[in-house]
């Protein structure tokens, strides 16, 4: 009796704190998270649902959709690409100058985005290297579609790379070898073997890849020139209702990627869920 | 491994695409901005540096990620702690959430964030009349929005570790009497220090160079709440491209030196924490 109550006796302080750091969580997450979350949709709303489909049946905000996709359609494949390509090299291969390789990849994430915009401008710009050869040509590149794939491709180039290297290195490669021995090609072994493989971390990736370029701002901002129906992604055509303080027409567009945003972690979450050990126990592949 | 070569085919294609591909779309663009920022010269960059406006905008840029780098170290510590050590309803819907940040475009967090700390909004009001704090429109907005963003980073980098994380260790700690508290700051803390280190420097680096969420609740005003960014594009607009430049290489040095400290430091962290205690 008496050894049990003192056995119990300081557990009671313990369970308190618990509840306090739980409550403390919760209270971060909440104010510092859901919050934000919960006031795009408020504000969205404020003036009621008709006024809020009013803002989106525009064709701005159609034309914002359309490039948005566009964009997304081109940058987020050669990304696919490049990164299932410097996996394989990174993952299965030992060359010198791999670590130097590896923190290339990860370059574009320690650059802010105001710059990866910066640089298509410098490049491409009337003043820019190659600026009066393609006004020559009739080009545009900048303050047009083509500058706002390469700046979304810049800013989104690490994601499925970051993926793929540390999940392909764990694998291994004997099964490819094996294909391999067995008399398989270089593309049989590569679709019948690695790609099953590495499809639901190559999903994610893209998923976390397409999330960004959908939603970048900063480049593409530095990039477009803002011509409405033109070159503004839904992210721009956000800031410049935001700037003639049309506040529920660019809350409203900031829905439809606040719902973007939820699908995002939701398919996410599923896939890490359910699939959760062909994923790379990775570090969090950051934006 | 000249065996493995010979087996696995690809190399001088992945390797060649690798890097044809990010040298046309990083490596050439930044030697762009290199070539640019070189054009304004020595006299020229230091002329920029000692503008007043180009200290405080670096200032708020490096200082207020800081901040919130230490922040979310902090936040991101507790909340990774609650997830792993704790059950409790809706656990997995937290955890899953904690990502939304990373899903959430930075125009969407910026407006949403302005619209909860302005002088009218949810948050703004209360804080303005009961504490007198200003956050929107003012430098702690800027850090704010830094927080928002960076916040994943932390969690993500030490729930794995603290999953992972020998429990022995403090059952020993604790039976050879010390206190709860000693035993996270001396036991635990230690282990989890690289991970820690390493949340914090990629939290950093994001904040530094954010621009989408931070430039709606800043309120943008010179010498007071003007990020770095925001002045590479205000030269941009007024067409001193090798001006935006030099300040684009100014921050990206000032990036990857404090990276490369920080890295540093996780290698000695990494060595003590490895040490038998």
């Amino acid at each position: 009796m008496t050894a049990a109550a003192t056995a119990r006796a300081p557990a009671w302080p313990r369970r308190l704190a618990h509840l306090a750091l739980v409550l403390a969580a919760l209270a971060f997450l909440a104010l510092f998270l859901l919050l934000p979350l919960a006031a795009v949709f408020a504000e969205a709303l404020r003036k009621g649902v008709h006024a809020y489909l009013a803002a989106i049946d525009q064709p701005g905000a159609f034309a914002a959709i359309r490039l948005t996709l566009l964009v997304a359609a081109i940058a987020v494949p050669l990304n696919l690409v490049f990164g299932v390509a410097a996996a394989w090299a990174v993952a299965r291969f030992e060359f010198r100058g791999k670590a130097l390789l590896g923190a290339l990849i990860d370059l574009p994430f320690s650059v802010s985005p105001v710059i990866a915009g910066l640089v298509y401008v410098l490049l491409f710009g009337a003043q820019g290297w190659f600026g009066p050869w393609l006004a020559a040509h009739g080009v545009r590149i900048v303050f047009a579609v083509p500058g706002l794939v390469l700046a979304t491709m810049f800013v989104t180039l690490p994601f499925v790379a970051r993926e793929l290297i540390p999940l392909m290195q764990a694998q291994g490669a004997e099964e490819e070898e094996a294909a391999r021995v067995l008399g398989a090609n270089g593309w049989q072994m590569f679709f019948r073997v690695t790609l099953p493989k590495i499809r639901w971390a190559l999903l994610y990736g893209v998923l976390l890849c397409n999330a960004r370029a959908m939603g970048e701002f900063g480049a593409v901002s530095v990039v477009s020139g803002h011509i409405r129906g033109l070159t503004t992604t839904l992210p721009l055509e956000i800031e410049m209702r935001y700037n003639e303080y049309d506040y529920v027409g660019a809350f409203a567009v900031a829905s439809l990627l606040a719902l973007l945003a939820l699908v995002t972690l939701a398919a996410k979450t599923a896939l890490e869920w359910r699939y959760g050990d062909e994923l790379a126990a990775h570090a969090p592949g950051g934006h | 491994m000249a065996a493995r070569r010979r087996v696995l085919p690809g190399f001088g294609l992945g390797l060649g695409y690798t890097l044809a591909y990010l040298g046309l779309i990083v490596l050439l663009p930044l030697s762009a901005l290199a070539w640019k920022a070189s054009g304004i010269g020595v006299a020229g960059l230091l002329h920029l540096l000692a503008a007043p406006r180009t200290q405080a905008a670096l200032r708020l840029s490096f200082g207020g990620a800081l901040l919130a780098a230490l922040a979310n170290a902090a936040a991101g510590l507790l909340v990774a702690w609650v997830l792993v050590r704790y059950r409790f309803p809706g656990r997995r819907l937290l955890d899953a959430l904690v990502d939304l940040p990373f899903a959430l475009p930075t125009a969407v967090a910026g407006i949403a964030l302005t619209a909860l700390y302005a002088p009218n909004g949810w948050l703004g009001q209360a804080l303005m009349e009961h504490l007198g704090v200003k956050v929107a429109y003012s430098r702690l907005g800027v850090v704010v929005a830094m927080v928002f963003v960076g916040f994943p980073f932390v969690v993500r980098t030490v729930q794995p570790v603290l999953a992972t994380l020998d429990r022995e260790m403090e059952e020993a700690a604790e039976s050879l009497g010390a206190r709860r508290w000693q035993t996270f700051a001396r036991v635990i803390l230690p282990m989890l220090a690289p991970a820690l280190l390493t949340g914090f420097a990629l939290a950093l680096a994001r904040a530094v160079g954010e621009y989408g969420s931070v430039i709606f609740i800043a309120g943008n005003i010179p010498m007071r709440s003007e990020i770095a960014p925001l002045l590479i594009v205000q030269k941009l607009e007024a067409f001193d491209y090798a001006g935006a430049a030099a300040l684009g290489v100014v921050m990206l040095g000032f990036s990857f030196a404090l990276l490369a400290a920080l890295s540093l430091l996780q290698r000695w962290s990494r060595r003590w924490a490895e040490q038998p205690a």
